[in-house]
């Protein structure tokens, strides 16, 4: 009883202002929408759960820390394979930060950026806040930044890293779906798992149900995390393709126009990239022939472009500037296998 | 007198809307272009125009508009410079994907890969807009200068396109496209038109690239069958830089020397070209050469029509390292090489009963053009030289293709 008063009492002292989600222009500070009790901590207030995917985008190695916020007695709709058809108000919160949280660690935390995708007149709009260097507030962004800084990689190792704050506009290459702005990653097969909540553990998509927030029945092929050693190395190659690729490279999305097709439900071999001719390449095709070769990585554009950091070769176009190198090792074991 | 007021009235509130509904918002050099330009390009209202004035500026990020009807002005071709050379991030120097867009009086150079890329856009315009690796034919510049793919109603006017590893101005898989009084040089490929239907090529002159005008088609892509296209009153002449394309992009198959290159596509209508000084070929018109699962693709030329060409001598030093094209031809021919060259290759059903008659390869006058052509049968059959060079048996009336209009 005396638990439940206190939480009720932290509560209460900062909640969402949806108002602010709805208004035309967003605020200029974060702090603003009442999302955090706690900014610097990035403790959620009252209505706002975080939540985690099983297969994440990789951006540089950054720690990501995702919120999000559906409106009292809104639902949002299953649509299978799909991202949640979410309500008006919704909004998904997603902190970029070095978390430097590794035992060997002798650097403090530090947030980047934090992306907002906010639905409102049904239609997604994205906005971004870069962190302060006092790290107690974020401000609006424009036109991105670069961010020059260091982190601690989990062997312990300093990393200098140029991150990149993507423009309003860069963000949309990610998202944008049949020319609308889409979110990527709370789709049912990407949610399907237990996380840790502040009063326990529980399955993600149960605590939505509990919430009121989904109340279909879903019934779908979970992604598995690529990083998962009991899992199957074909679906930790597709999963770990469908997250970090396919928002592009899918019927509708901005890199349709190559007839590369990346997302996990895709079964047309040619246009998973086995033989296939790279069509608008150019010198990202390093002289090779094929997107895969089965049993080449070597022979690969697609391993090759994942191990580029040249801007003009690298693939994704956006979001990173170093390797990553475990990634790049599954896909180098999943086409020598193919 | 009130009747007067009313109408003063009236035309000072159009005049007060004209005004306000369009603004301009001027860069200048400054420590930090990016941001300035990138915020204008994101900040400007649909209609604005977003003005760089002369100057050169140095970007480390990609630049990009996704904002209806903007135009982005520069102070000319040679003054306003966008470079790219210490490019960080970003795989373009500049992406459109909004509708309405005009691009004009600016030059992208050096970009790390595609110069300005426009995607899946209703209306483009480049008007007086350069694009170009500033060091010369080399691997390792960008694919393409101009290039605009998904796009429909596509105006290409008075542009340079300088140094593409792939082609200076490429348009992909687009629909009703205008491509006039540019000038493509150094380029693998000059002017490229691909998967692509509806285009009209025309004033524009080809110089020094691996091959002047490409009208290509190819498998495994969205958009593909590409038709009606003319390629009119252009110059194609002198391109013999070597194909310096990095291997398994399609146009590294290109031979140097080639005037024009039709490959697949249907209904293409070349006239009044000039054409010439090319070392391999003046036109060629071929079949895609790979095997493709891809059952919608059809990978033979049709319905081709070549008239009113004038054309100079070509063939003089075939390109024989570059793809298969240069070599077949040059032995075929006995070292003789055609101005018009034909693969003749058909699907087997039109080998045994015959093409039809509006699907054929028409030839109308061309001055002292000369033709070769390849007999299937007689090619399988080693017996018979299946050569054929008589251009009287391709000739006939020519009809005209409509010229391009923009829809809505």
């Amino acid at each position: 009883m005396l638990c439940l008063l206190f939480f009720s009492y932290l509560d209460s002292s900062v909640y969402v202002k949806e108002d602010l989600i709805y208004q035309d222009k967003p605020p200029k500070k974060l702090s603003e929408y009442g999302f955090f009790q706690d900014m610097n901590n990035q403790k959620p207030s009252d209505g706002v759960l975080p939540y985690d995917l099983i297969s994440p985008l990789f951006s540089d190695y950054a720690d990501k820390l995702r919120f999000i916020y559906i409106p009292e007695n809104e639902i949002a709709t299953y649509k299978p394979n799909k991202v949640f058809d979410f309500p008006n108000g919704t909004a998904l919160i997603k902190t970029f930060a070095y978390l430097n949280n590794y035992q060997n660690s002798n650097i403090s935390k530090q947030l980047l950026e934090t992306r907002l995708l906010i639905k409102k007149n049904n239609e997604w709009v994205n906005v971004s806040y870069v962190w302060n260097d006092e790290q107690n507030e974020a401000f609006l962004s424009i036109a991105g930044k670069t961010i020059s800084t260091k982190f601690v990689n989990e062997f312990g190792d300093l990393i200098d890293v140029r991150y990149r704050v993507p423009n309003i506009n860069q963000c949309k290459e990610c998202h944008i779906s049949n020319k609308k702005i889409t979110p990527i990653g709370p789709k049912a097969r990407n949610l399907n798992r237990d996380f840790e909540y502040f009063n326990g553990r529980m399955n993600q998509l149960t605590k939505w149900h509990n919430q009121g927030w989904i109340v279909d029945e879903i019934n779908e092929k979970n992604m598995v995390d690529w990083s998962d050693k009991s899992s199957s190395l074909d679906a930790k190659a597709r999963s770990y393709l469908d997250i970090n690729c396919a928002h592009c490279h899918i019927e509708g999305g901005s890199a349709d126009t190559s007839g590369l097709y990346l997302d996990y439900t895709e079964n047309r071999k040619i246009n998973l990239g086995i033989f296939k001719k790279p069509v608008a390449t150019g010198r990202a095709s390093n002289n090779l022939s094929y997107s895969i070769v089965p049993g080449e990585p070597k022979k690969s554009i697609l391993l090759f472009r994942m191990e580029s950091l040249d801007p003009g070769i690298m693939m994704p176009e956006s979001g990173r500037a170093l390797q990553h190198k475990e990634a790049i090792e599954l896909i180098n074991e999943w086409i020598k296998n193919l | 007198m009130i009747k007067f007021l009313k109408l003063f009235n009236f035309s000072f509130l159009i005049f007060i809307s004209f005004f306000s509904d369009s603004k301009t918002i001027t860069i200048y050099p400054s420590a930090d272009p990016y941001t300035e330009i990138q915020e204008a390009l994101i900040l400007a209202n649909p209609g604005d125009i977003v003005h760089i004035s002369e100057g050169f500026y140095k970007l480390e990020d990609s630049l990009s508009i996704d904002i209806d009807n903007l135009t982005l002005q520069g102070d000319g071709i040679n003054k306003t410079i966008l470079s790219f050379k210490n490019q960080m991030s970003g795989a373009q120097g500049l992406s459109v994907i909004s509708d309405g867009v005009t691009l004009q009086d600016f030059a992208v150079e050096d970009a790390k890969g595609d110069a300005i890329k426009v995607k899946g856009v209703h209306g483009i315009s480049f008007i007086r807009v350069r694009t170009e690796w500033t060091n010369g034919p080399d691997e390792l510049n960008g694919a393409y200068g101009l290039y605009p793919v998904e796009s429909k109603n596509v105006l290409i006017d008075s542009c340079v396109a300088i140094g593409a590893s792939d082609a200076g101005i490429y348009v992909g898989q687009s629909e009703n496209i205008i491509v006039k009084n540019s000038r493509a040089e150094f380029n693998v490929a000059g002017i490229e038109i691909e998967n692509s239907y509806y285009a009209d090529v025309f004033n524009n002159h080809a110089e020094n690239n691996t091959g002047g005008i490409l009208v290509f088609d190819l498998p495994d892509i969205p958009q593909q069958g590409g038709h009606h296209v003319r390629v009119f009153r252009n110059k194609s002449i002198n391109n013999n830089t070597d194909n310096f394309a990095p291997e398994g992009n399609i146009v590294g198959e290109v031979p140097r020397g080639t005037g024009i290159i039709i490959q697949a596509n249907s209904h293409v209508e070349i006239f009044e070209n000039d054409i010439g000084g090319n070392d391999t070929v003046n036109i060629a018109i071929v079949t895609y050469g790979y095997e493709t699962e891809d059952e919608n693709y059809y990978p033979h030329p049709r319905a081709i029509q070549i008239h009113n060409n004038r054309f100079t001598k070509s063939g003089n030093n075939p390109d024989l390292e570059t793809g298969e094209l240069a070599k077949i031809l040059y032995e075929l021919s006995d070292k003789n090489m055609p101005d018009i060259f034909w693969d003749g290759i058909l699907p087997m059903k039109q080998i045994i009963f015959g093409q039809p008659d509006n699907e054929k390869l028409i030839l109308g006058d061309n001055g002292s053009a000369t033709f070769l052509t390849i007999n299937p049968i007689k090619y399988m059959l080693p017996i018979f030289n299946p050569v054929e060079r008589d251009y009287d048996n391709y000739r006939g009336t020519i009809t005209p293709l409509p010229e391009v209009k923009f829809s809505d």
